[in-house]
């Protein structure tokens, strides 16, 4: 049923390979294979950032599958260029990556975005503090990576996945570079509509502004109340985490 | 009729409950076996209808916080009234279910029709009498367990102690004595510090049925953790871990989602525990770690078709499993409105469908296959044209007669051994 060599993956083998010659169906190749089960994978978080309230057992799952694919196509070498970029971007791929779980699409960002791949790097060890800095002085050069991905695509992708690819990772890894929220509603109004992001939020929240007035937030409060967690050592990481959305602006 | 989100007979068997979609519960209640009418035994009426959960609007999120009915645990009859725990997405309740077939007739202070009465009218007081009225069923709320869960609630489980029950969210599991609202204790606390680092989500969780100090969560990763509240008050550390080892042989994108498990059961003996994965139900030995002891497959037949499953996001849909009363059989769903039992001993399984055209009343039902080779046989049903959105997620059966209720959409078919 499959080519040899391919590994068993996606396709149900009935795919019709755009274009080609009339009559003769092909197996596509394996690359356009994984590209195509990434970009549905995109679509798919992008998508659940759209719904009131996403899945997160769902996102979190198609997350990982994204992240293998990257893993793989970086193993093949395919993502080779955008890896050697990625030392500069820690801390904006931190950023992207908490969008990729956490936020609802605030889609038509204007201007610049993140090439999506070093995101799924699993280990962040950069400093919280030093990335807060780094992250205002990395932002001019978005740009240049982005280009080269660009490039990239050209030689790996027929026209059209390259122009769906970008633009879903566009209205994926929105940056956080144009929001400013000066006031406490606009950090509320612009926070997205996904609950797991609430927990992380609100415990930054709660820490470094002077909520008293707030009733909604103290009916908040219980949930930290009633369960005894260890809040107290992730405070400080959410309350940086929060730092950098408003210093981001 | 709203779709059907839980489905649980009571420890006798004698009560159904169901939960939907739209927040309502429905129970149903056997009919006793009377000389009058001696086919009736077996079949159930509705006993109880009531709203549990009503649509909340979370005002700090700006999110809806759906009403649907996640999970029904009855806990055990203690006195005259019936008492379950329902939950949705971030709320549980304690409902009481009790019997009113008497009514209180001459009271001094009102009339007959309810109206109060002139006090000064009083001359002379009488003792209200009890006389007997048709049967009522009321339900009331006799406790709300609210806001100890960030995420979306998807187990709870009474403890064996009768005094105790967990629930479980994606991330955190929280141990609530049923007289105590205000407080609850977590117990399994899996949010790492940046979200950003999060893989695993919590995925069932269950207390053992006889040691009340042990319990075990599934996770979206395929593992089981089997925790004991002795060793310590946060459980993050388990004290049994269950994985199966990956075939590398049948390894691909979709390895991790199909291994996620969606459901948890411990058998009635305690001995043994059941995960349900996307396609196939696994018993485990509580005393070996490292492989399941029986490995059944539900619908191998689909695992071809993943990317496409993949693509309607039916790879994510959640199947539940159950044991009969004996464990000796399980049974769980799966797609086209079919369901699936196996027996433990004879490795025996059958296929049968839950539709109205298949199963008329009284009629046995006739096994179903599917074909997975090429040529169709009569009667056989081909991959292709299974219908994937007629999904059997939520399955019981009777504690202890061999009597099961499958719920499909939003139809609850009800059927049992036949007894000659």
């Amino acid at each position: 049923m499959f080519v040899r060599g391919l590994k068993r993956k996606c396709f149900d083998g009935e795919e019709d390979i755009e274009g080609t010659l009339a009559g003769i169906k092909a197996i596509p190749s394996y690359n356009l294979q994984r590209q195509s089960l990434l970009d549905m994978s995109l679509v798919k978080l992008q998508l659940c950032h759209m719904l009131v309230e996403p899945n997160l057992c769902r996102s979190v799952l198609i997350a990982n599958t994204v992240r293998q694919i990257q893993e793989e196509m970086t193993q093949d070498g395919t993502w080779q260029m955008i890896n050697t970029q990625s030392t500069g971007q820690a801390s904006l791929d931190r950023l992207v990556s908490t969008d990729i779980l956490c936020r609802s699409s605030r889609d038509q960002a204007e201007g610049k975005h993140v090439p999506a791949y070093g995101t799924f790097s699993k280990d962040f060890e950069s400093d919280q503090a030093q990335e807060s800095s780094e992250t205002m002085s990395t932002a001019p050069s978005v740009q240049a990576p982005r280009n080269l991905q660009s490039n990239m695509w050209e030689m790996e992708n027929p026209q059209e996945n390259k122009g769906n690819f970008q633009k879903s990772l566009d209205q994926i890894f929105e940056t956080l570079e144009n929001k400013s929220p000066n006031s406490v509603e606009d950090l509320f109004s612009e926070v997205d509509n996904s609950y797991y992001d609430l927990d992380t939020m609100l415990t930054g929240m709660m820490s470094n502004t002077k909520m008293g007035h707030c009733d909604s937030l103290d009916t908040f409060s219980s949930p930290t109340n009633t369960a005894s967690n260890s809040n107290c050592k992730s405070d400080l990481n959410d309350l940086d985490h929060i730092v950098e959305i408003l210093v981001e602006s | 009729a709203d779709i059907i989100s839980t489905v649980e007979f009571n420890y006798t068997g004698d009560l159904l409950a169901t939960g939907d979609k739209g927040g309502r519960v429905v129970i149903f209640q056997r009919e006793q076996e009377t000389k009058s009418r001696p086919l009736s035994r077996g079949e159930y009426n509705v006993y109880s209808t009531f709203q549990s959960h009503e649509p909340e609007f979370d005002y700090l999120k700006s999110l809806e916080i759906e009403e649907k009915i996640n999970k029904i645990r009855w806990l055990p009859q203690q006195n005259a009234a019936h008492f379950l725990l329902s939950t949705n997405d971030k709320t549980i309740k304690l409902w009481k279910i009790s019997e009113r077939d008497k009514r209180a007739e001459g009271y001094n202070l009102k009339d007959e029709d309810g109206r109060l009465r002139e006090p000064f009218r009083v001359t002379e007081l009488r003792v209200p009498t009890l006389k007997p009225m048709d049967l009522m069923v009321e339900a009331s709320p006799r406790r709300t367990f609210a806001n100890a869960h960030t995420y979306h609630i998807n187990s709870i489980s009474v403890n064996s102690d009768y005094a105790t029950y967990l629930s479980a969210d994606d991330l955190r599991i929280n141990l609530w004595h049923l007289e105590v609202t205000n407080r609850s204790f977590n117990i399994v606390d899996i949010k790492p510090a940046n979200m950003e680092e999060l893989t695993e989500v919590i995925t069932a969780a269950e207390f053992h049925p006889h040691h009340c100090n042990v319990f075990v969560y599934s996770s979206s990763k395929g593992t089981i953790r089997l925790c004991d509240m002795r060793s310590a008050a946060l459980c993050d550390q388990h004290s049994k871990f269950f994985e199966e080892p990956e075939d590398p042989s049948s390894r691909s994108f979709f390895s991790e989602i199909i291994s996620s498990i969606s459901d948890v059961k411990f058998s009635h003996s305690g001995r043994y525990m059941m995960t349900r994965d996307y396609l196939s139900v696994k018993v485990w030995d509580l005393n070996m770690e490292n492989r399941p002891v029986e490995t059944y497959q539900v619908h191998e037949y689909l695992r071809s078709k993943l990317c496409s499953l993949y693509e309607n996001d039916c790879i994510f849909d959640k199947f539940e499993c159950c044991w009969n009363g004996s464990d000796s059989t399980i049974m769980t769903g799966s797609y086209n409105n079919f369901f699936r039992t196996f027996e433990r001993n004879s490795r025996r399984d059958t296929t049968l469908e839950a539709s109205r055209e298949s199963s008329k009343p009284r009629a046995i039902l006739k096994p179903r296959k599917v074909c997975t080779t090429g040529k169709r046989k009569k009667d056989e049903i081909t991959v292709d044209s299974l219908d994937f959105n007629k999904k059997i997620l939520h399955t019981a059966w009777h504690p202890m007669e061999n009597i099961i209720a499958v719920a499909a959409t939003n139809n609850l078919y009800l059927f049992q051994e036949k007894v000659n």
